[in-house]
């Protein structure tokens, strides 16, 4: 982290020490911390001559915050999915029309025109990632890879099972299993969800979101929840840790390039829309984050250990459900249904 | 006069930047907590400013799907079995920690200090990475079993974690010092000629015990049982981490509150009412038995 932060500053001193030098212009880029790449920046300043100076923060409860009091200072934001429905909802985000981008048709199909952005308007894919589970193929190994293995287990996982500790992950993951929409409004089906997390609740050796992997190399626990990124670690520690693809579908998320309304150097943050669609320059940001881009041909530019690892590329014909902004009525329900669980 | 004026006025000096921070640092909070807990709680965190008693209900009646209040009992489940827990640590925590902190007051001058050092040195590391470590010896996979399998004892892996034993075990870890630490300060002092006295009068074991000793000690033992009940009542970490975190706790309905749930109203209510159980204990601290005791232990 530290080492990290002192490159940025490097980088940013450099930046600031070049400036004179660069005559195309600013760019005013506001993302996660840690989360863009450095490479990624230089080769955009040197291909453009465009000067790019990085702010960072740390949720999108921030970003959203700042956005509201004035998010002109900025030109691109990285907000995640369900943010983006809010940005656009509250006017903080301006049409961009991506659909015309050169570039635009490298966007994996998966990936293109999703439910908070139905046509690319306002935003384009940065990195996304997902969250399924992880099974130890030692103890168990189903012929199909389904959601029933992790909510009926068989008897060689029950009590070696672990699950998240969070309201929202272990019930999007029995929506998905139900085969029901997430942010759930109907009482009759979140009943039934909670039915079924109460069945599966004696087999559940422990609920914590914490060192998952860890968890699962150890052996401590045959299955659990888990994210890709997570999975990824595990399998290399533990060659029989899978990260499944269940057919019922895995739940996803997706950080966005957007372009606040109001941006001072929209044409700069344009080209830098329209640059990271580009393979190559995607395939840097994976290689600096180790979560996957939605550009397809950025594989063949992947650092070794990314290539072809199975967490970063969703099969074909697996559904990936991207969790919405919920409305009030389903965060309570939802509520009401963790407490039941664990109450 | 002039005297006692500059008296209280030095008084009021010196304990001036004390209360400012107390008065800032406690009761500003505590105040927005109140207002918090009537108000409606906002979807996207926080609250909308105006005035509902929807937080104080929901802790006793849910709506069902017919839209009724009916009699909900999952939050009492909640707050009982945090206080089952932080009762049942006190009680292991005054079992061990009394024989421990009488036995240092019994040593010579330089182990006595050697022990107190002793007793004080797991506050040298954080909580939660001496957690980690209760997790490492107790797993499955864990030094424990690996060891008793390795010698025989056992076949199969014993399991501990992510049982109640291993969340009453990193309980009363944590909290025993607070345990020993004023009752060996109240026996240490303990004036021993009281105890000859006792067996001169044939006292027996059992009668020193409970007439004499105990007596002195009680002041000790009940600010020790006070250290642990508290914070043992708003633990979570520990339950969350050692027991698998299959129940909630207080503290992690309160966190919920403010994270997923959303319903900061419902937090800020949930933390009212634990602070009014706490203080209750802390009365009956204040003017219960404790106080009768004082003068007794301090003849």
């Amino acid at each position: 982290m530290k080492r990290i932060a002192v490159v940025m500053l490097c980088l940013l001193a450099l930046l600031f020490s070049a400036g004179t030098a660069i005559a195309g212009g600013e760019l005013f880029l506001y993302n996660w911390s840690d989360y863009t790449a450095p490479d990624l920046i230089k080769k955009f300043e040197k291909e453009t001559g465009i000067k790019v100076t990085l702010d960072i923060y740390d949720s999108n409860e921030t970003l959203l915050a700042k956005m509201k009091s004035g998010g002109g200072a900025y030109d691109i934001i990285v907000p995640t999915h369900n943010f983006v429905t809010i940005l656009i909802e509250e006017g903080l985000i301006q049409k961009v029309n991506a659909a015309e981008f050169k570039g635009y048709e490298n966007i994996v199909d998966a990936m293109k025109g999703p439910p908070w952005d139905p046509k690319n308007e306002y935003t384009i894919p940065w990195n996304y990632g997902s969250t399924s589970f992880c099974l130890n193929t030692g103890a168990y190994n189903p012929a199909e890879e389904s959601m029933d293995t992790l909510f009926n287990p068989p008897a060689e996982l029950q009590g070696k099972i672990g699950m998240f500790d969070s309201s929202e992950e272990n019930t999007n993951l029995a929506l998905v299993y139900k085969g029901y929409p997430q942010c759930n409004e109907d009482p009759a089906q979140m009943q039934e969800i909670l039915d079924l997390l109460l069945a599966q609740k004696p087999h559940v050796k422990v609920y914590s979101s914490e060192g998952i992997h860890e968890r699962l190399v150890s052996e401590d626990v045959m299955m659990s929840g888990c994210w890709n990124g997570s999975a990824m670690r595990a399998r290399k520690a533990n060659p029989n840790i899978k990260y499944m693809y269940p057919k019922e579908g895995i739940l996803g998320w997706a950080d966005n390039l957007a372009v606040p309304t109001g941006a001072k150097n929209r044409e700069n943050a344009i080209k830098f829309l329209e640059f990271m669609l580009q393979p190559e320059n995607a395939a840097l940001q994976t290689n600096f984050s180790g979560y996957a881009n939605a550009i397809r041909g950025s594989e063949a530019f992947l650092k070794e250990e990314l290539k072809g690892a199975p967490e970063l590329t969703v099969p074909e014909g697996i559904p990936v459900h991207f969790h919405p902004q919920c409305s009030e009525t389903a965060i309570r329900l939802l509520d009401k249904v963790w407490t039941k669980v664990k109450q | 006069m002039r005297l006692l004026q500059s008296t209280q006025m030095r008084r009021v000096l010196g304990l001036g930047p004390a209360l400012g921070i107390i008065g800032f640092f406690m009761v500003v909070p505590i105040a927005i907590i109140i207002v918090f807990s009537f108000m409606k709680s906002n979807p996207y965190g926080g609250v909308n400013p105006e005035f509902s008693l929807e937080a104080y209900k929901q802790f006793l009646f849910e709506r069902n799907l017919m839209d009724e209040l009916v009699f909900n009992a999952a939050y009492l489940r909640i707050f009982g079995r945090s206080f089952l827990l932080a009762i049942g640590t006190t009680a292991l925590c005054l079992l061990i920690g009394f024989p421990t902190a009488y036995y240092m007051s019994r040593q010579p001058a330089r182990r006595k200090n050697l022990m107190v050092f002793l007793v004080t040195i797991p506050f040298w590391t954080n909580l939660l990475i001496r957690a980690y470590c209760w997790i490492l010896l107790l797993r499955d996979t864990g030094i424990i079993n690996n060891y008793l399998i390795k010698w025989g004892i056992i076949d199969e892996p014993l399991t501990m974690l992510y049982t109640n034993f291993a969340i009453f075990l990193g309980l009363v870890y944590t909290h025993i010092p607070f345990m020993v630490l004023p009752i060996y300060a109240r026996v240490e002092k303990l004036d021993f000629n009281l105890l000859e006295a006792a067996h001169d009068l044939y006292a027996s074991r059992q009668q020193l015990m409970r007439h004499v000793i105990l007596p002195l000690a009680a002041p000790g033992i009940i600010a020790g049982s006070l250290l642990v009940f508290v914070p043992c009542l708003g633990d979570f970490i520990i339950p969350n981490l050692l027991g698998g975190g299959k129940h909630l706790m207080i503290g992690s309905l309160i966190q919920l509150q403010f994270g997923g749930s959303r319903n900061w109203p419902f937090g800020s209510a949930a933390a009212l009412i634990l602070m009014s159980f706490v203080l209750i204990a802390m009365m009956i601290y204040v003017w219960g038995p404790g106080r009768k005791m004082k003068p007794e232990g301090d003849a």
